[in-house]
């Protein structure tokens, strides 16, 4: 079984604006993986070239094993999609609704009502179902458009933003649907907020100015970052000789497994060094020793973790070059 | 067509649930009994409809565009069209169902007037054949200025810019054709002549039913809802 969707150096022009430059990136079956950048990354064209909506410059993508161009109706008979801001028809009632997209989807006609009847359940619409999708408040709404993809049982998940603009209790509710929706059905959601797509996915593309800047699973991603720092801050007791900040950077640095240490004045006399360990190397003890022989007060000894909400903002901040380098 | 029945339901009932249908019918009724009550219904005339089907050409250049504008441009202004159509269905599908929706309703709006056949009929003797083509011809005829309208509406996500395309469009096939033609120098006159709606509609009323007016009507139909695909298909290479 390959890979269900599977893009190959996708490109995008809009006039002579890039959307997307050679994006390529694959997710198996069964996964939950985020899509995630900022905005205007070039996330929602992906999707859009992904659902048959738009044609890429250049490139090929496959969903379940179909062309997205050639074999267009193929791939949307598979995929159930949510665009952003949830379109919806405002005349029609919530039941009516799910009913007619179940006939455009290829739900036979004696499954219609029970297909519309286990995604009213599934998403929470029981209440609603015989309201105009017009007075619907927007978590409603996303919910309608949520059990709209889940209509047919396709097998790829397609939804753009599912999360944006619900309140919080609402996005738990459609967070724990996504989830409970991974164990049968790829999906693929995109979002501008790591927390979001932490919270859900297994997997993760990120994704900027229309680039993809890196891929894999959270945790190895959350292993590859690795990198640590040790924050040190002390204050020599004042008017000692030899005792001057450039000296006490000095001796920090001959501590055994350190490689480097910036040092910032905090005022008051106190110093923090931040220092960065050779691979593999813990001088927190050394750190520790060098402090108590030299009298120094310690009023902070601390790792400090690179996050991935800190590479994240590295390449929201449009430092995607940057990032990709410091990724390989 | 399975496909297509369903959309046409949904466009029908989506018609039946909009304001502005229902302004342009009454609108649509308003007018031609007017026109009913001045130039056909009078004591001495022959019991016939003719002059309410001939001005009838004139109307609904103003009356259906502003049915059909919503029909694409409402889609592509809410969003809806991105939905509609990554759902597996062809866009000669949805161009079918949203032409065949906008004409039923046409014809449903037409209905109301079949009681002008009633009241001649109670107060005269009409002859029911120049009646049956002429309905012959407002069906053919409103078949072509929805296809129109609805490729108008494909233009735009605006539908007052959809509305003022379609009537500009329609103004010149139906009403500054027969003019252009009695200027134009004479190799070019045939042409202006054979292209307006006018030289193919009023034999409709007047009781022929000629298969090159029913060609003129079906060929320019099927040519605009082609153009209306195509226009839904430039999404693609736009």
């Amino acid at each position: 079984m390959g890979a269900m969707i599977e893009v190959q150096n996708l490109s995008k022009w809009y006039g002579k604006t890039l959307a997307l430059d050679g994006a390529s990136f694959s997710v198996e079956k069964d996964q939950i993986v985020g899509f995630l950048g900022p905005n205007w990354a070039g996330k929602s064209t992906t999707l859009r070239i992904l659902t048959g909506f738009l044609p890429a410059t250049s490139g090929e993508a496959r969903v379940n094993g179909h062309d997205v161009l050639v074999e267009s109706l193929a791939v949307r008979s598979a995929v159930g999609y949510m665009p952003e801001n949830v379109p919806l028809y405002p005349e029609m009632r919530v039941e009516e609704y799910l009913r007619f997209r179940a006939g455009l989807k290829d739900v036979p006609a004696k499954d219609r009502p029970a297909a519309v009847d286990r995604v009213i359940e599934r998403c929470w619409l029981r209440d609603v179902r015989r309201r105009l999708v017009g007075q619907l408040s927007k978590g409603f709404r996303q919910r309608v458009g949520l059990a709209e993809a889940l209509i047919a049982d396709p097998p790829v998940l397609i939804l753009d933003e599912p999360t944006i603009g619900l309140d919080p209790a609402q996005i738990q509710e459609v967070r724990h649907l996504i989830k409970s929706l991974g164990e049968k059905h790829t999906v693929l959601l995109s979002s501008h907020m790591l927390t979001e797509v932490e919270k859900t996915c297994s997997h993760v593309v990120i994704v900027a100015q229309g680039r993809i800047v890196k891929t894999g699973s959270l945790e190895e991603m959350r292993k590859g970052l690795g990198e640590q720092r040790i924050v040190l801050e002390v204050r020599a007791p004042s008017g000692r000789a030899g005792e001057g900040p450039a000296e006490m950077a000095r001796a920090v640095g001959q501590v055994a497994g350190v490689t480097d240490v910036r040092r910032d004045e905090l005022g008051d006399g106190w110093q923090q060094f931040v220092v960065t360990p050779a691979a593999g190397a813990d001088p927190r003890e050394g750190l520790y020793k060098v402090v108590a022989q030299r009298g120094w007060t310690l009023r902070e000894l601390r790792r400090q973790m690179e996050t991935l909400e800190g590479l994240y903002m590295q390449i929201t901040a449009g430092d995607a070059a940057a990032a990709a380098k410091s990724a390989a | 067509m399975e496909k297509v029945l369903l959309l046409t339901r949904r466009e029908i009932s989506s018609y039946f649930v909009s304001p502005i249908a229902y302004v342009a019918m009454a609108l649509f009724l308003v007018i031609s009994g007017f026109f009913f009550a001045l130039a056909d219904f009078r004591p001495g005339q022959p019991a016939a409809m003719r002059s309410i089907f001939d001005v009838m050409m004139v109307i609904l250049v103003f009356v259906i565009p502003i049915v059909t504008m919503r029909c694409l441009s409402e889609e592509r202004r809410s969003g809806t069209l991105e939905t509609l159509l990554t759902a597996p269905v062809t866009d000669t599908q949805v161009v079918l169902a949203k032409f065949l929706g906008s004409w039923l309703f046409y014809l449903a709006m037409l209905a109301p007037t079949l009681l002008y056949l009633v009241l001649l009929a109670a107060f005269g003797n009409p002859e029911y054949g120049p009646v049956a083509s002429g309905y012959v011809g407002l069906a053919l005829l409103g078949m072509l200025y929805v296809a129109i309208g609805v490729f108008a509406s494909s233009l735009t996500s605006n539908q007052v810019i959809a509305a003022v395309t379609g009537f500009v469009i329609l103004v010149v096939l139906a009403m500054l054709a027969p003019w252009t033609a009695s200027v134009v120098p004479a190799p070019w006159r045939q042409i202006v002549r054979e292209a307006s709606v006018r030289t193919h509609y009023t034999d409709f009323s007047q009781g022929v039913v000629d298969l090159v007016h029913v060609v003129y009507f079906v060929a320019l139909s099927a040519y605009a809802l082609f153009l209306t695909v195509k226009a839904l298909e430039s999404r693609r290479w736009r």
